[in-house]
C-alpha cells in the first residue's frame, strides 16, 4: 500500500526530515480509512534510532479552506496538547503543518498502539481485565479534560443545549420526512431544558467508542477532537451513554462496558464536580435523537446521489434511536 | 395478481445469491459491501411481508388519533406539526400506544436484532 508516487510522500517526509530531530526520511505510508471529513494516514520516521510511528491527520486533498463546524486541524492540535497538559491520555503532536510545508492543512501526531473497534474491546479476552476500570476511567479522564483552563482555550465555537436543539431541528426539517417519535423529543427536550449550565467548559464532543484508542490496561488515548467546543461539561458524559454505542451491551450503559455509577464517582472523585443524573439524562436523549437525525442525514446524501449501499441503509437506522427514546420518554412496564 | 414466485421469494433468493455465491468470492471493501447489500434486501423481504397490514392499521389508529382521513403521508405530517405544538402529548389517550406501534413496525423490518427492540419486545411481555 506505500506508494513512492504518492505526492504527499515527497513533501511530507521533507517536513518531517526538517522538524524531527534525527530523521532521515519516512516509510509505510498509508492511508488509514476513517473520518469522511479528515483524512488519517499512517506511516514511520526513520533514522538512526527506532523507526518512530506517526498519524498524519490531514483536511480533505490538503484543503486550507476554513470548515464552518469543525473545529480545524491547526485546533484541534492545540486541544490536543492543552489536554495533554491536564493529564489527559493523548497522542503528543509532533508537528502542526504550515504553507511552506506544501502537505496541505494538518498535523502529525504520535501513533499510539491500541484498538478503537468496540466490538473488539467488548468480547475479546486481551481487553477482559480493561473492561471492569473502563468506566471510572473515563469518568477520571472527562473530570481533566473539563478541568482545561478556558482561558487558553483556541477560539472554538460555543453550543449550548438550546443552539444543539435548533440545530438538530433545523437538520430534521430540511430532511422533510415525518417522525413522529423525534417530534416528541424535540419537544420534551424544549420542555425539559435545563437551567443554563452552572459550568460551561471545553466539551470533547465525539467521547465515545472509535475515538478512544484503548488497550489491556484501559484508555490510552482521546482521539478525534473535530467536535471539539465550549458547553455544558454533561453532554460528554452522556453521549457515551446513547444506545447505540454500546453495541448490543444494553445493561453496560458507559460504552457497553460499565456503569454510570462508575463513571460518575470516577468523574467525581477527579475534581469534575457533582454530577447531576438528570442533567446527563436530558443529554442522553438529545445525544439520541442527534444520533437519529444524524442517520436521516445520510438518506439526504443518498438522495444527492452518493450511491453507496452503505449510505443508503443507514438511513434505515434511525428507528434504533426512536425506540431507544421511546424507552426513555415513554417506558412501559413489563406486562 | 402477479405470478409466482412471489416478490417476497424473489427478493430472498437474491439475497441467499449473494450470501451464498458472490461473497466468497469477492474481497476488502467489495465483500463487506455485498454484505450490506444482502441485509438491504432482507429489509426490502421484510417489509414487503410487514408493512401492508401495519399501514392499514396505521392509517386507522392516525384517522382516530386526528379526528379526519387523509393519506398516510399527509396524517403523518399532521401528527407530527400537532405534538410540535403541544397540542397532542403523552397524556393523549392513544398516543404513547401509537408511537409505539409504528416503532416497533418500524423495528421489526429494519433492525429486529437491535438491542434496544429486543429489550423493547421483553418489556412488552412478547417473549
Amino acid at each position: 500500500m506505500s506508494d513512492k508516487k504518492n505526492p504527499i510522500a515527497a513533501p511530507l517526509a521533507d517536513a518531517v526530515v526538517r522538524n524531527i530531530p534525527g530523521v532521515t526520511g519516512i516509510e509505510n505510508l498509508i492511508r488509514l480509512s476513517g473520518g469522511a471529513s479528515q483524512e488519517t494516514w499512517s506511516f514511520e520516521a526513520t533514522g538512526k534510532g527506532a523507526p518512530i510511528p506517526l498519524i498524519l491527520r490531514r483536511a480533505p486533498g490538503g484543503d486550507r479552506a476554513a470548515s464552518a463546524t469543525a473545529a480545524g486541524l491547526e485546533t484541534e492540535a492545540a486541544l490536543i496538547n492543552l489536554a495533554g497538559e491536564v493529564g489527559v491520555p493523548i497522542p503528543p503532536v509532533r508537528l502542526v503543518l504550515q504553507p511552506a510545508d506544501d502537505v496541505g492543512r494538518g498535523f502529525i501526531m504520535d501513533r499510539v498502539e491500541g484498538e478503537t473497534i468496540a466490538r473488539k474491546i467488548l468480547r475479546d479476552e486481551e481487553f477482559a481485565k480493561a473492561r471492569p476500570i473502563l468506566a471510572r476511567q473515563c469518568g477520571e479522564i472527562l473530570a481533566k479534560l473539563h478541568s482545561v483552563d478556558m482561558a487558553k482555550l483556541p477560539p472554538l465555537r460555543t453550543s449550548t443545549a438550546r443552539d444543539e436543539i435548533e440545530q438538530y431541528h433545523q437538520t430534521y426539517k430540511t430532511h422533510d420526512h415525518p417522525h413522529p417519535v423525534f417530534d416528541l423529543a424535540f419537544r420534551w427536550l424544549r420542555d425539559n431544558t435545563p437551567e443554563a449550565a452552572s459550568k460551561i467548559s471545553l466539551v470533547h464532543g465525539d467521547f465515545r467508542h472509535g475515538n478512544l484508542m484503548i488497550g489491556a490496561d484501559g484508555v490510552r488515548a482521546v482521539l478525534d477532537w473535530e467536535l471539539a467546543h465550549i458547553g455544558d461539561p454533561m453532554e460528554d458524559l452522556a453521549w457515551i451513554c446513547v444506545n447505540s454505542w454500546r453495541f448490543g451491551n444494553i445493561d453496560n450503559p458507559v460504552g457497553g462496558f460499565g456503569q454510570r455509577e462508575d463513571m460518575f464517582a470516577g468523574y467525581e472523585a477527579a475534581g469534575g464536580g457533582k454530577v447531576d443524573p438528570k442533567r446527563v439524562k436530558f443529554w442522553e436523549v438529545l445525544g439520541t435523537l442527534k444520533w437519529g437525525v444524524m442517520c436521516t442525514t445520510m438518506v439526504m446524501a443518498f438522495k444527492a446521489g452518493d450511491r453507496s449501499v452503505e449510505r443508503a441503509t443507514i438511513g434505515r437506522r434511525s428507528s434504533e434511536t426512536e425506540v431507544d427514546l421511546l424507552r426513555l420518554l415513554a417506558p412501559r412496564k413489563k406486562g | 395478481m402477479q405470478d409466482q414466485p412471489t416478490a417476497i421469494e424473489l427478493v430472498d433468493i437474491v439475497a441467499e445469491f449473494i450470501r451464498v455465491h458472490a461473497m466468497p468470492q469477492m474481497t476488502g471493501h467489495a465483500a463487506f459491501h455485498a454484505l450490506v447489500a444482502a441485509n438491504a434486501l432482507d429489509i426490502v423481504k421484510r417489509e414487503l411481508a410487514i408493512a401492508p397490514r401495519a399501514s392499514r392499521e396505521e392509517s386507522e389508529r392516525l384517522t382516530k388519533l386526528l379526528g379526519r382521513e387523509a393519506s398516510l403521508d399527509q396524517m403523518n405530517r399532521d401528527l407530527c406539526a400537532r405534538i410540535e405544538a403541544g397540542e397532542l402529548t403523552l397524556e393523549t389517550p392513544g398516543l404513547a400506544d401509537h408511537l409505539w406501534a409504528i416503532t416497533m413496525t418500524k423495528l421489526a423490518i429494519d433492525q429486529p436484532k437491535y438491542s434496544g427492540y429486543v429489550r423493547a419486545l421483553e418489556e412488552e411481555g412478547r417473549r
